[in-house]
């Protein structure tokens, strides 16, 4: 039985995923919470933003066109209140909040959200996560 | 016509200019990279100035000046800079309406936040730190008979600073004026999607500052945010957002070992018992408006009272009332004075929030009203406006747990005291909370009971200098609004002082 993904991607940010690991080099995703620009997912460097024992592996985006999957990272206090959904991350026009990377582009990366089926649920709610530890 | 004529209209009171260059050592100095971007006015969506696109090197251009600025800046007495601090208050008096309207275009907040609540704050927020500064004394403690222990403060030198765009203004001034009052001298960068509206005010008090006592470089976060916040040359810094940047930012302050503040949002219970609603009288009337918080600036308040804790028994007839006075809400043009809700700050926001308001329907939260994007109308069309929500469910789901930071409130219902502080407290954040109340006992049990740094009793949105402010848990770290900032910005240098002419006798 495979593992359903915690997390996924539009075609529209694989895109500009691509275009940023062609400027920066290989890439990470750090889901923020809180005020402003709070619940954008911060696209960094890899390694850029240290994670540790506090902080849980969402899931890896994997898309053809990279070597290197990104990762996706969330504190795992928050993760506790996430984890029910699905992510997908998409990107819409405006300006990258806080050091994310692709504000340069014009853009900002965004966290859509749907709940997990049942089905996905029931083979996901026992299912380790991996920390950053 | 709006009672304020749009900027760059004839007849306006704000006439930005086409360009803003950074604002380094008393002067204006073109970007490094040559490049600016487009500043958007979340009013109509249209582009109206451009601003300097800064990098590393024009964060070390301001540094430079900072630095050089520092050491007669940081020896001025606190009555000079207090006098100085009382000028920009007055300056800022003389032009509170061009400030107000300023802002207005540029963040989309209603004209009148702008002009009776923001730019007053920030004016009376200069003179709270000039009288603090002039009232801080040092001490002298006698250790033993011979023995004093001197206690001096003295300015950080210079420090960095990190402005949010939900008040452009005064999230700066509450970083500017005590920083200044310590005596430091500032780089401060604004955020991007309101990096104009301290230029503007820059404009008009730069004649009284000394030339690189503030420097203030735009540009977007990992281009100019990331080189002042990871410098080895600021003393400190100071951050209000959001957590993963928050943690970023203690980082980078971590490999250089200096302080920091950071105000990091929350998600505010505000919480009505069952007497609030013992009376219809007066009372009854301020708790509804209360509850209607939710929409000032359009809900782009660290503080927002996102979350409605209604107790059981009036339940029915609260949310019947709060629903009728949150339908009464008034959207339109933010520069006419009755617009009580006008224009979230970007585009991005705005797709945030719907994005809120989707996975809230998702996992089954009851639309009780709004829910929706507005469509004003004529040039407001462009504009990125959201219709003043309240969605019913539970605390475990996200639209309960998140920071929208949009006209949405979620609402639940509570039994009993120890059931609402339960809610109340099953959040990551700690920064603000509402009680309301007639019976003083349980607001003060709840105010005590309350994990935030802020609880609002019988009043909400109220941020008076002299009132601490910041967060518990993941809301952050220090305080602000209070005098207690000086702190944050001042070393404290010991004399350990021997008044005896005679040796120990060790060696």
């Amino acid at each position: 039985m495979t593992l359903p993904s915690r997390v996924d991607y539009t075609r529209e940010a694989a895109l500009l995923l691509i275009k940023l690991s062609a400027i920066n080099g290989p890439l990470m995703f750090h889901q923020s919470g809180g005020c402003c620009d709070g619940s954008s997912p911060m696209c960094y460097l890899k390694g850029e933003f240290r994670v540790g024992g506090s902080d849980v592996l969402v899931g890896e985006l994997v898309i053809p066109e990279l070597n290197e999957a990104i990762a996706v990272w969330m504190s795992a206090s928050q993760f506790e209140y996430w984890k029910h959904t699905h992510l997908t991350i998409d990107v819409v026009d405006g300006r990258g909040g806080g050091f994310s990377l692709e504000s340069t582009e014009g853009k900002r990366f965004l966290t859509r959200s749907r709940l997990f089926t049942d089905q996905e649920w029931a083979i996901l709610e026992n299912s380790p996560v991996k920390t950053g530890a | 016509m709006t009672d304020f004529i749009a900027p760059g209209q004839p007849g306006s009171k704000v006439n930005y200019l086409s360009r803003y260059d950074h604002w380094i050592n008393g002067e204006y100095v073109k970007p490094d990279s040559g490049q600016y971007f487009e500043n958007v006015t979340p009013v109509t969506g249209k582009v109206f100035c451009e601003v300097a696109r800064g990098n590393a090197k024009d964060i070390d251009k301001a540094l430079d000046a900072a630095h050089a600025a520092a050491p007669a800046w940081g020896k001025t007495s606190a009555t000079e800079r207090a006098i100085i601090l009382n000028k920009i208050a007055d300056r800022m008096v003389a032009h509170v309406e061009a400030i107000a309207v300023a802002e207005t275009w540029e963040n989309g907040k209603p004209v009148r936040e702008a002009l009776f609540v923001d730019i007053p704050l920030a004016i009376d927020h200069f003179r709270y730190f000039a009288a603090a500064v002039r009232a801080q004394e040092g001490s002298a403690g006698e250790l033993d008979h011979d023995t004093v222990a001197y206690h001096f403060h003295e300015p950080l030198g210079v420090v960095g600073q990190i402005i949010p765009w939900n008040f452009p203004i005064l999230m700066a001034v509450w970083k500017l004026a005590p920083a200044l009052a310590a005596g430091n001298c500032v780089v401060l960068k604004p955020a991007e999607q309101t990096p104009v509206s301290i230029m503007f005010l820059m404009d008009i008090i730069k004649d009284l500052l000394p030339p690189g006592v503030v420097n203030i470089v735009n540009g977007f976060g990992v281009e100019a945010g990331k080189p002042l916040a990871s410098s080895p040359r600021i003393a400190k810094i100071a951050f209000t957002g959001e957590t993963t940047t928050g943690r970023l930012i203690m980082q980078y302050a971590s490999e250089n070992i200096i302080p920091v503040t950071l105000e990091l949002g929350g998600k505010s219970p505000n919480i009505f018992f069952n007497d609030v609603a013992a009376e219809n009288d007066a009372f009854y009337d301020k708790a509804l408006e209360g509850f209607t918080m939710f929409a000032v600036n359009q809900g782009e308040v660290c503080t927002c009272p996102s979350r409605g804790l209604v107790e059981s028994k009036i339940y029915d007839k609260f949310m019947g009332d709060v629903t009728a006075r949150t339908k009464a809400i008034k959207m339109g043009n933010p520069l006419d004075l009755s617009t009580m809700m006008g224009a979230q700050a970007s585009t991005d926001q705005l797709e945030k929030i719907l994005s809120y308001l989707d996975i809230g329907k998702k996992e089954g939260a009851k639309v009780i009203t709004g829910g929706e994007r507005a469509d004003l109308g004529g040039e407001l069309s462009g504009g990125y406006y959201v219709m003043p929500t309240i969605f019913e469910g539970n605390n475990k789901m996200r639209i309960f747990q998140e920071e929208i930071f949009g006209p949405v409130v979620s609402v639940t219902k509570f039994d009993g005291f120890d059931n609402a502080m339960e809610i109340a407290n099953d959040t990551l954040y700690g920064l603000g909370a509402g009680v309301w109340t007639r019976d003083m006992n349980t607001a003060y049990r709840a105010g005590r009971a309350i994990q935030a740094g802020r609880v609002w009793t019988n009043c909400y949105h109220a941020y008076p200098a002299g009132a601490a402010f910041g967060g518990y848990k993941a809301s952050g770290i220090g305080r602000e609004n209070h005098k207690m900032m000086l702190d944050h910005y001042q070393q404290t240098k010991n004399l350990l002082v021997s008044y005896s002419p005679n040796k120990l006798g060790f060696f």
